[in-house]
């Protein structure tokens, strides 16, 4: 019995994306190692959903590729992923992380899965109310616990906290901790530089669909390489 | 997931199970009929008698003269009850039926408004008040449906040396191409003149202004015939059952009940299953 | 009027012959939208998601057959079933299984065009979570048929009213046959024909009541569901 493949590290080796005349990614070449979490920052349109949504398996680049652990395709079992915006499904709360334990190719069911899922993201005594009528803090915790669900490797998150309250953000971002604490990689996309700085390990910048540069978060935080970075970490509109 | 799955079962063993006891091989047989037969009333009336006695359940569908040969013609009636004697002729002579069975006749009325524009009530000539009305291009209403009445109407105006289709038409002469009630409904409506079987008459709720203005005349008699589809065209033709149901249409009993049934104290059918040349 | 009063002393007295005609209007469309909705539900969600040649065509077909004319579907379907016919063997033409055959062709293109028109739009909604979920095309189908569901009710009833109202095609197959195959339209037509008509208004109030019933019966399945499901 051997150990499954593993989806790290990341690799974009030249990657684009482009949309007819417009480049949203312009020849990535990154790496994204196992460890830390791994957070994206950059200006809006800067490309940072679409570098998740490549390194998820959703989209394909235009030219160039991506390797999962040196794969150039694989199912994409070991890959989660959690939304701006979360859709639940029409059902409770317990039936919607039912629902993605079930996704999995492998179903190991484990009894009690649903409540310790439930647990883990606070969510254990709203797991019979339906989850369309969680309130939008309650609805991403759910979505985590879902992402959770299917145990793993690595888990994208794209803005999570985007459209969230203080005590929400705080809430997903100690799950975050959580999770990321159990061995699961992180790769996390966020506008928020407080955010960035609680969370990262490493920091990947994007402007314009460029990767303008990948630091350790200590030195991306105190001495950034760019002028971008730094006017952007000066609160600076970089254009 | 549990109530999804029920909701399948339900739905497929409603869908296909409920039906099939509608569909069992009891004693029955189709029988094509006429509108206006089964508009009279008749059938509510013998039929019961004839079950009670041979426990058949007859079931009537009923259409215009035409659809109701041509149902026998395709095999999808046993046997056909219908009052147009050449026609019914042909379909023997066709092979699509055994043998034609003269059962019992009514009459036609001439129905009109009781105003009466074109002066014929009264009358025991049935081709003069056709020529009346002509001659004033009074409103006539057609059923125009090749039924047993419209080729009775037409086979008038013909005795009347009037073409309706060709020569002698016009907008007074109205074809509406359905059955004897929508036909009454619209001499109704219009103030115009209809040629109805009495029977349909007798039933018929809509009178309005309407009344009989010409009857009695033995060119209105309007006689039926019941056939059995040919077991050797249509294989699965209930030859034993249908011919029960004819059998007993022209003894004795049957035609006694057919006399039987009135509306007002009036007969509508007189049997004559025994009469010559019918 | 005494006419329109006696009709509905039938209805209050539970005159047997007037609720075995309602019995069957209800078992014939009933069991022809649930028949069309079998089928109409997955072809829908399956036209919504996959893209195959031809599949624009189809669309608009599907979405023109919503108003097919009843007496054509009637007609084409006679011929089908007639002893004469290629399916005559089957000898179920004026019985009311026809009638629920007819009736089901008749109200499957709305429920397949409504169905369609509904799963594209949730898997709008759905596209990125589903597909980041690994949910593979079967699944999917049932996810989406499933979150639908409320929506879907609405098409039920839709298709309901259509086959409900109808007289053509259940005229022509069924033969209105006494005792049989008569229904309340095809009735209603018959009483017409004699010129019963308030006798015939009376049975099309039973009848409107009766959809009315339907409906509201639905509507509180549905509310019931939205409140328990969200």
């Amino acid at each position: 019995m051997h150990a499954p493949l593993s989806d790290l590290p990341i690799s974009f080796d030249t990657a684009s994306v482009r949309a007819g005349a417009v480049t949203i990614l312009d020849r990535i070449s990154l790496a994204i190692a196992p460890g830390a979490p791994t957070l994206l920052v950059g200006p809006n349109g800067s490309g940072k959903s679409t570098l998740i949504r490549l390194g998820m398996g959703l989209i394909e680049a235009t030219s160039g590729r991506v390797l999962w652990g040196g794969r150039t395709r694989d199912n994409g079992e070991r890959r989660a992923m959690v939304f701006q915006r979360p859709v639940m499904l029409r059902r409770t709360a317990a039936a919607n992380v039912a629902y993605a334990l079930s996704s999995r190719s492998t179903h190991t069911q484990r009894p009690g899965r649903v409540e310790e899922l439930l647990n883990a993201v606070g969510l254990a005594n709203l797991a019979q109310r339906p989850a369309r009528r969680l309130s939008g803090g309650e609805q991403q915790r759910l979505a985590l616990a879902r992402a959770l669900a299917r145990d793993p490797e690595v888990l994208f998150l794209d803005e999570p906290t985007a459209s969230l309250d203080p005590a929400s953000t705080k809430a997903v971002e100690d799950i975050v901790r959580a999770t990321a604490a159990a061995g699961v990689k992180i790769v996390m996309a966020t506008h928020d530089l407080g955010q960035a700085k609680r969370l990262a390990g490493d920091v990947v910048f994007l402007v314009r669909g460029r990767l303008a540069e990948h630091s350790p978060a200590d030195r991306f935080f105190i001495s950034p390489a760019t002028t971008e970075a730094a006017a952007f970490l000066r609160g600076d509109l970089v254009i | 997931m549990i109530n999804r799955r029920f909701l399948l079962a339900a739905t497929i063993a409603l869908a296909t199970g409920l039906s099939g006891a509608a569909v069992a091989q009891d004693k029955s047989i189709v029988v094509s009929s006429t509108t206006s037969t089964t508009d009279s009333g008749l059938f509510n009336h013998i039929l019961p008698l004839f079950k009670a006695k041979t426990g058949i359940d007859v079931k009537v569908v009923s259409q215009g003269t035409g659809q109701a040969l041509d149902t026998g013609r395709r095999g999808d009636a046993d046997v056909v009850f219908v009052h147009a004697k050449p026609q019914e002729e042909k379909f023997v002579a066709e092979g699509f039926g055994m043998k034609r069975f003269p059962v019992m006749y009514n009459d036609f009325v001439l129905i009109g408004p009781r105003s009466d524009p074109a002066g014929v009530k009264g009358s025991k000539d049935i081709t003069d008040a056709l020529k009346k009305i002509k001659a004033k291009a009074s409103p006539f209403i057609s059923r125009g449906d090749k039924s047993g009445t419209h080729s009775a109407e037409l086979a008038l105006w013909k005795a009347a040396a009037l073409d309706v289709a060709g020569a002698d038409k016009g907008d007074w002469y109205k074809e509406i191409g359905q059955g004897m009630g929508a036909a009454l409904n619209t001499a109704s409506a219009s103030g115009g003149y209809v040629l109805s079987d009495r029977a349909t008459w007798l039933n018929f709720k809509n009178r309005g202004d309407l009344d009989i203005v010409v009857e009695g005349d033995k060119r209105l008699f309007n006689q039926y015939g019941v056939i059995l589809v040919s077991p050797e065209k249509h294989k699965h033709v209930k030859k034993e059952l249908g011919q029960t149901f004819i059998d007993w249409l022209v003894s004795p009993e049957g035609q006694k009940a057919i006399e039987a049934y009135k509306i007002n104290g009036q007969s509508l059918f007189f049997a004559n299953a025994s009469a010559p040349g019918a | 009027m005494t006419e329109g009063v006696s009709a509905l002393e039938l209805v209050l007295g539970g005159d047997s012959k007037l609720y075995s005609i309602v019995w069957l209007s209800l078992y014939v469309s009933l069991s022809a939208v649930a028949l069309a909705a079998l089928i109409g539900f997955p072809l829908g969600a399956l036209i919504a998601l996959i893209r195959f040649p031809g599949r624009s065509l189809l669309v608009v077909v599907l979405n023109a057959f919503m108003g097919l004319p009843p007496v054509v579907v009637g007609l084409v379907v006679f011929l089908l079933l007639s002893r004469s016919g290629p399916l005559g063997s089957l000898g179920i033409l004026f019985t009311p299984r026809a009638m629920i055959i007819a009736q089901a062709l008749l109200v499957l293109p709305i429920i397949a065009a409504l169905a369609r028109q509904t799963i594209e739009d949730l898997w709008d909604e759905y596209r990125d979570e589903l597909t980041a979920m690994r949910i593979g095309p079967a699944g999917r189908i049932a996810t989406l048929l499933w979150d639908a569901r409320f929506s879907l009710v609405t098409i039920f009833l839709a298709g309901f009213g259509r086959a409900a109202a109808e007289v053509g095609a259940v005229m022509i197959v069924g033969g209105n046959i006494d005792g049989f195959t008569r229904t309340m339209t095809t009735a209603i037509a018959l009483e017409t024909s004699k010129g019963d008509l308030p006798f015939a208004m009376g049975l099309g109030v039973v009848l409107i009541t009766l959809v009315i019933l339907v409906n509201a019966f639905a509507w509180g399945v549905r509310r019931y569901g939205e409140l328990r499901a969200g």
